[in-house]
């Protein structure tokens, strides 16, 4: 898959530039510089600092719930089973889902609006400003935010805020402020450029808290840091139900802070297969959002990596039923990572994700978010093909409530 | 106040951005150094080493005893042919040095006029090439005034750098100011720039301390352009007692002329501005008053050359009005 040297570890990164390879960096105006540098040195002192572990902990448990369970999907395996045996292969991976979607605010979010909130609090910034897509990581900024007390300001592309009403509401109801973002595409890129525009304009008082692993270094880092307990959890959970390591890691990629969660804690063990699922819309000769598979390097919210954009580097309208992976970009190490083969990424259309959804709903009795249900989509596919004793985790990273009108309506039903 | 000659003069001889050497000038560029960037150039780029129609400019609002009027519009807005008439346009009415800017879907640092008007420009197709085609037929009728082309630098990067640099420079390019490119990441764009030739204009801001100034003008060649407030380009009316305080600060940290910028809109504005700094940029208000001119379908009209013309006009006045000092 590459031709490039492999490092020692894939786990080191990134250097003191924010590269993760090539990818990555600061590319920000000057008026940000220097929040990003203070940023950077505020995160390293926390990240040394005892007591700040010990507030994240603390609140992991009692406010967000933390660990989220690590549960055996048995009746997603049998089916899969089923279907390895119709097509002749007698396999069939055991499935367990990690259900981040049983965290307060129902997404992986929170874990890293926890960090970042409390990182805000020590730098004694008082105004919290957040882009949202789906508006997951906007309920959970705006969560945080009504617990301390915090000023908040979400972004949020105006056909977003059409597409997923509940969360808007939800928000409100926290004491946010909802900004619906008028220009370019109104979808998430835009709302993370209105985001930028704000926090230029009020450096001073104001902590950007930034929902993906992407943006300037140190954001691809800090995020990444704060969702590594998935992955850590999911490693002890797992020699605690099998005695051994997953043999496969399956996670849906928009900006990707939910994948390099759960990827991150296993890079470098070799045998893990592990697998990104980006959206492929309406399939990837058509309308999408799957940067790795259909875009190129390029330079967009301070960082450089893969993006959808045209011949004259003019960003590309992305597309996905899922407004959480609609992002013409991928964190940076993300496109290292693919670069140095250590992730395989593929992708799952609208209706592939929609058939998981459903499938998973009838199986497990558990809604996924349209994001989490490409990865089923991939399981559903990638699952017959292994063996019986193969360990296959999928990150359920949200729950589908915030969904339902969107799906209704695509099914052809109406929610009265 | 801090004059230009000085400025200029220990510009020409900075270890870092020696222009003349780079540029086969005969005070004592090496060979191999002249020929690293000779071959792409033009014959008449061949006798304009980097910079000097720049300093050129800066030197002749000096002798003038006034501070120079930079204006900004947007390369391919409404349309090509509008864009490069209204640019030919502005030295008569008075700019000294003009800002093309290069359209770019996610202005992450401008406010809704030059977002609106990038979008417009896109719509029509404008792009890096057709922007330095319109920049190569500006340079063809006039030799003298500054050409600095603004914008973000994925387009850039996409382009391909060291081609970029190349066809910028043939197309009679002075300067590049990228928003998105502090020091920080120098080794992208800005040294490549200075080696090709091209000046690498940097943006102070409010929040560029002491401390931090003299990693911003390390490797800026051209003029500072200091940016008068914490925001997006349109937006907010700056403090003009400030922004002069702002200006001393940084001139004690460069010879370079400091030009100032954001929140400049009226004749008015300019004269405050032309108080305390060698330079004022003008960019939406330029840009409102061609967008007001145009038809339900943001097709030019033939109001749209001369509302630009006519605001160009009242701000030269503004600058003109405020008689500097010559150099201590």
């Amino acid at each position: 898959m590459s031709a490039q040297a492999q490092p020692n570890s894939f786990r080191t990164g990134p250097d003191e530039r924010g590269h993760f390879g090539t990818f990555g960096g600061r590319f920000v105006a000057e008026t940000l510089m220097p929040n990003i540098l203070e940023l950077e040195k505020a995160y390293e002192e926390a990240r040394d600092d005892p007591s700040f572990h010990a507030d994240m902990a603390s609140y992991s448990t009692h406010y967000i719930g933390r660990p989220s369970p690590l549960y055996f999907a048995e009746r997603m395996t049998e089916h899969l089973r089923e279907v390895s045996t119709a097509s002749g292969l007698s396999g069939g991976a055991k499935i367990y889902f990690k259900r981040e979607e049983l965290n307060h605010t129902g997404a992986h979010k929170v874990n890293n609006v926890l960090g970042q909130i409390l990182l805000a609090r020590r730098m004694g910034k008082k105004r919290i400003i957040a882009e949202t897509g789906a508006g997951q990581h906007g309920v959970a900024t705006a969560t945080l935010c009504a617990r301390f007390g915090l000023e908040c300001i979400v972004y949020m592309g105006a056909v977003d805020v059409e597409r997923q009403k509940p969360n808007v509401f939800r928000m409100n109801m926290l004491g946010a402020k909802v900004v619906p973002v008028q220009s370019g595409t109104k979808t998430l890129k835009d709302a993370m450029n209105e985001a930028l525009r704000d926090w230029v304009t009020n450096v001073a008082d104001t902590f950007y808290c930034i929902g993906t692993v992407a943006g300037p270094h140190p954001y691809p880092a800090m995020v990444r840091d704060f969702q590594c307990v998935i992955g850590t959890e999911t490693r002890e959970q797992m020699m605690q139900a099998e005695g051994r390591l997953p043999d496969s890691l399956v996670a849906c990629i928009g900006g990707g802070s939910n994948a390099i969660g759960l990827f991150h804690p296993f890079l470098d063990d070799k045998d893990v297969e592990i697998y990104g699922v980006e959206a492929a819309g309406h399939g990837l000769s058509n309308l999408h959002a799957a940067s790795l598979s259909g875009g190129r390097p390029g330079v967009l919210h301070g960082n450089r990596t893969y993006l959808l954009m045209n011949q004259d580097g003019q960003i590309a309208d992305a597309h996905s039923i899922s407004a959480g992976l609609d992002y013409p970009g991928i964190g940076p190490e993300h496109a290292w990572l693919h670069e140095m083969g250590r992730v395989h990424y593929i992708s799952a259309t609208d209706d592939e994700a929609l058939a998981a959804f459903q499938l998973c709903s009838r199986l497990e009795g558990i809604l996924p978010a349209l994001e989490p249900a490409h990865a089923l989509a991939k399981v559903i596919e990638l699952a017959p093909q292994k063996p019986k004793d193969h360990l296959m985790v999928v990150n359920i990273s949200g729950r589908g409530d915030k969904d339902l009108f969107q799906i209704a309506e695509h099914l052809g039903n109406q929610i009265v | 106040m801090a004059g230009l000659v000085p400025a200029i003069h220990a510009f020409n001889h900075g270890k870092d951005v020696d222009a003349r050497d780079k540029c086969g000038h005969d005070d004592g560029g090496s060979a191999s150094e002249t020929e690293q960037v000779s071959p792409h150039l033009s014959p008449m780029l061949k006798t304009q080493p980097m910079t000097q129609r720049i300093e050129a400019r800066f030197e002749k609002c000096r002798a003038d005893g006034r501070a120079a009027l930079v204006t900004y519009v947007m390369a391919g807005d409404p349309d090509p042919e509008t864009s490069l008439e209204i640019l030919r346009s502005l030295p008569k009415a008075g700019a000294d040095i003009v800002e093309f800017g290069l359209p770019f879907t996610d202005p992450m640092a401008d406010g809704p006029a030059i977002q609106a008007a990038g979008l417009r420009a896109l719509k029509v197709g404008q792009d890096t090439v057709k922007t330095l085609g319109l920049i190569r037929r500006f340079r063809a009728e006039d030799s003298d005034t500054p050409v600095i082309l603004m914008g973000y630098f994925n387009p850039i990067y996409v382009y391909g750098v060291d081609r970029f640099l190349v066809d910028a420079k043939e197309a009679g390019v002075d300067g590049l100011i990228v928003v998105d490119l502090p020091p920080e990441e120098d080794d992208e764009l800005c040294l490549p720039a200075l080696k090709a030739g091209l000046a690498f204009i940097r943006l102070a801001t409010p929040t560029t301390d002491d401390k931090r100034l003299p990693a911003v003008l390390s490797n800026t060649a051209g003029f500072v352009y200091y940016v008068s407030i914490t925001g997006i380009t349109g937006a907010a009316t700056p403090d003009f007692g400030k922004v002069a305080t702002a200006v001393e600060r940084i001139k004690r940290h460069t010879p370079l002329p400091v030009v100032v910028g954001f929140g400049v809109k009226s004749g008015a504005h300019a004269a405050a501005v032309a108080q305390g700094a060698d330079g004022v940029v003008v960019g939406s208000a330029l840009i409102d008053a061609l967008k007001n001119t145009l038809d339900d379908q943001d097709r030019a009209t033939v109001g749209t050359v001369e509302a630009v013309t006519k605001l160009v006009k009242e701000l030269s006045d503004g600058v003109r009005s405020v008689a500097k000092r010559a150099a201590a």
